[in-house]
């Protein structure tokens, strides 16, 4: 599914990481771990593509398969989900719009919302969006940058449903007891 | 025509951004009224009226590039780059569609400031009408793509009148002497360009 | 191996450059006759001219680079690009004081808005100027060198852009009163003129090798200093 070689990345004088190498085949789930600022974030971002690397080359799928859920949300603030989410499956071209976006605000528990700014939102409600346009054009590949931040139980296991889905998966976190058992590849940052 | 679907669809998200906001035009028309207005006490009394043409000129400038320095906050403050970026449509679009929006602003804040322009100096013919419109588009594609450029980098909104003021420099000329062909080609050249050039702006890879 | 080979090429690079700059100097001020009109002053246009012809080939070999930057991902291509603009704008600044010295030398003014290149080079320092400004405050990566170059493409699109417009400008500005060149050049003329364009050549591409070689000089130490940690 994504396969990269001997990669490394450096900021100016300052190297973050190198001689990493992915391969995960489909289906597969990667989990990234390592403290706070060991380049977790640096790696995801080389990946889904956002970044270039300094050294190594990243060979995956093409961009309308992937997701990338970082640190921030992903979604306009002055919008309401439900423009956020058109915006997206317009530019992605999802298949019968409306009612996939329906089905994804009604699961993660935002469809009362959907007409309210996100501005107004808490953190954990704002990643519930942010999964929402994650998953809205059904990606095979997802790369989720600490997906359990700033969600509350019921938040932390509509994800644990959300991982049960067979797409191909990269997570990184520095708190991995959640997802241990469902990773068949594993990169730890010291 | 996906292509131009998408244009619309992100450029209807910036005008409905601007709509709840309510920011960047408010600002626009009354920093060029002041600029007008400034420019009356600038210039001394029975001034002709191509010094006061001039002066617009610099004022329509200045007002650009204050809508051009906030077009892409709402992109900036939420990291919307990266959704824009790893969207499967032509980054080309995005400029494009930011363009759009930019020239509308621009437009709605002319449209102001020229009837204010001649009510406060001297009448204004159609050829500055046609030039303005001109310059306009040239404005917009320029300063989108250095706009994007701008907010990369640490210095943001110091930077844009750096990149963009020397470039600006023959949109004046060709707009204070009315020479609509000049600015029709300084259009076609820059225009082309920044489309070509705007996908290595936002994209590394 | 190939350091050697880089060292030579500066030293001939440098020893040519010298060389050919005491000649030009020696025609300048021994050989070449003096204007009929502006007199011994007149002689700085040997150095003004060609210094602004260098300044051109400098930001076009910037911009050259920088297409290689975008289209063949050539990541040398990067530093290349920057230090050609580099050296352009110091001979674009050189043109700017040695214009402005033959104004105040011609016409007893530091400045003149009548002379077209002189304005050129005024709109062309200023948008490389902020060429610096955009490199400093981006990181160094793909990003800064994607937009570095993007940004030299506009550069050198601007130039027969700007010149159109001031020539544009002229006309309704203030009509054009002087004409520097004047007759066509005499033999004794053009031979000064080709020597002293020669040198300006070659004293940019020492330059450029230079301070090539001393980036190059740098990160390789970078990257020694990364393999020692």
């Amino acid at each position: 599914m994504i396969a990269a070689l001997a990669l490394g990345m450096r900021f100016g004088d300052k190297r973050v990481f190198r001689d990493v190498s992915v391969d995960l085949a489909d289906g597969g789930f990667l989990l990234v771990t390592g403290p706070n600022g060991s380049g977790k974030t640096t790696l995801l971002r080389v990946l889904a593509g956002l970044t270039a690397p300094s050294q190594g080359e990243v060979e995956g799928p093409p961009r309308h398969t992937v997701g990338y859920l970082g640190h921030d949300p992903l979604v306009y603030r002055e919008l309401t989900p439900l423009e956020n989410l058109t915006l997206f499956g317009r530019l992605y071209r999802v298949p019968e719009r409306g009612e996939r976006i329906g089905m994804l605000l009604e699961r993660f528990g935002l469809w009362e919302v959907r007409n309210d700014r996100v501005s107004t939102f808490s953190r954990g409600m704002q990643q519930r969006l942010g999964l929402c346009r994650v998953l809205l054009h059904e990606p095979r590949l997802l790369l989720l940058d600490e997906p359990y931040n700033a969600l509350d139980a019921a938040g932390a296991e509509l994800l644990d449903g959300v991982f049960t889905e067979p797409r191909t998966w990269i997570v990184a976190t520095h708190e991995p007891r959640r997802v241990d058992r469902l990773a068949t590849d594993r990169l730890v940052f010291a | 025509m996906t292509y131009f679907s998408d244009v619309a669809a992100l450029a209807r998200k910036d005008l409905l951004l601007e709509l709840r906001a309510k920011e960047t035009l408010p600002s626009m028309i009354l920093f060029v009224l002041a600029a007008l207005t400034i420019f009356h006490f600038a210039l001394p009394g029975g001034t002709a009226h191509k010094a006061a043409l001039g002066l617009l000129w610099a004022a329509l400038i200045f007002t650009a590039l204050l809508g051009l320095t906030r077009a892409f906050v709402a992109e900036r403050e939420q990291g919307m780059f990266d959704a824009l970026v790893l969207a499967p449509c032509d980054r080309s679009a995005i400029w494009l569609g930011k363009s759009i929006a930019v020239f509308a602003f621009i437009a709605c804040a002319e449209v102001v400031a020229l009837p204010a322009f001649a009510a406060f100096f001297s009448g204004i013919d159609g050829r500055t009408v046609a030039a303005v419109a001109l310059a306009d588009v040239g404005i917009c594609t320029v300063g989108t793509l250095f706009g994007a450029m701008a907010v990369a980098g640490r210095a943001r909104e110091l930077l844009l009148p750096l990149l963009f003021l020397p470039m600006a420099i023959p949109i004046v000329v060709g707009g204070v002497g009315g020479y609509l062909w000049f600015l029709a080609l300084y259009d076609a050249v820059f225009a082309l360009l920044a489309w070509a050039a705007f996908e290595y702006v936002v994209s590394e890879v | 191996m190939r350091r050697t080979f880089s060292e030579n090429r500066v030293a001939a690079l440098g020893a040519l450059a010298v060389s050919l700059m005491t000649a030009a100097i020696a025609l300048i001020f021994f050989y070449a006759p003096s204007d009929a009109d502006q007199g011994f002053s007149q002689r700085i246009f040997y150095f003004h001219v060609p210094i602004a012809l260098t300044a051109y080939v400098c930001f076009s070999w910037g911009a050259w680079k920088a297409l290689r930057v975008l289209w063949k991902r050539d990541e040398r291509a990067d530093v290349e690009s920057y230090v050609a603009i580099h050296q352009g704008v110091v001979f674009g600044a050189l043109t700017l004081v040695t214009g402005s010295i033959w104004a105040r030398a011609s016409w007893g003014v530091w400045w003149s808005w009548g002379e077209n290149q002189l304005v050129l080079f005024l709109v062309l320092f200023l948008f490389y100027c902020a060429y610096f400004m955009l490199r400093f405050s981006l990181e160094a990566g793909r990003a800064r060198a994607n937009m570095s170059a993007v940004y030299a493409l506009f550069g050198v699109v601007l130039i027969p852009i700007s010149f159109l417009a001031i020539r544009l400008s002229q006309k309704f500005i203030h009509p054009v009163v002087f004409n520097r060149h004047g007759p066509q050049m005499s033999g004794s003329q053009l031979l000064t003129f080709s020597v002293s364009l020669a040198a300006m050549l070659a004293l940019f591409a020492a330059l450029y090798n230079v301070e090539l070689a001393g980036k190059r000089l740098d990160s390789h130490l970078r990257e020694l200093r990364e393999l020692l940690t």
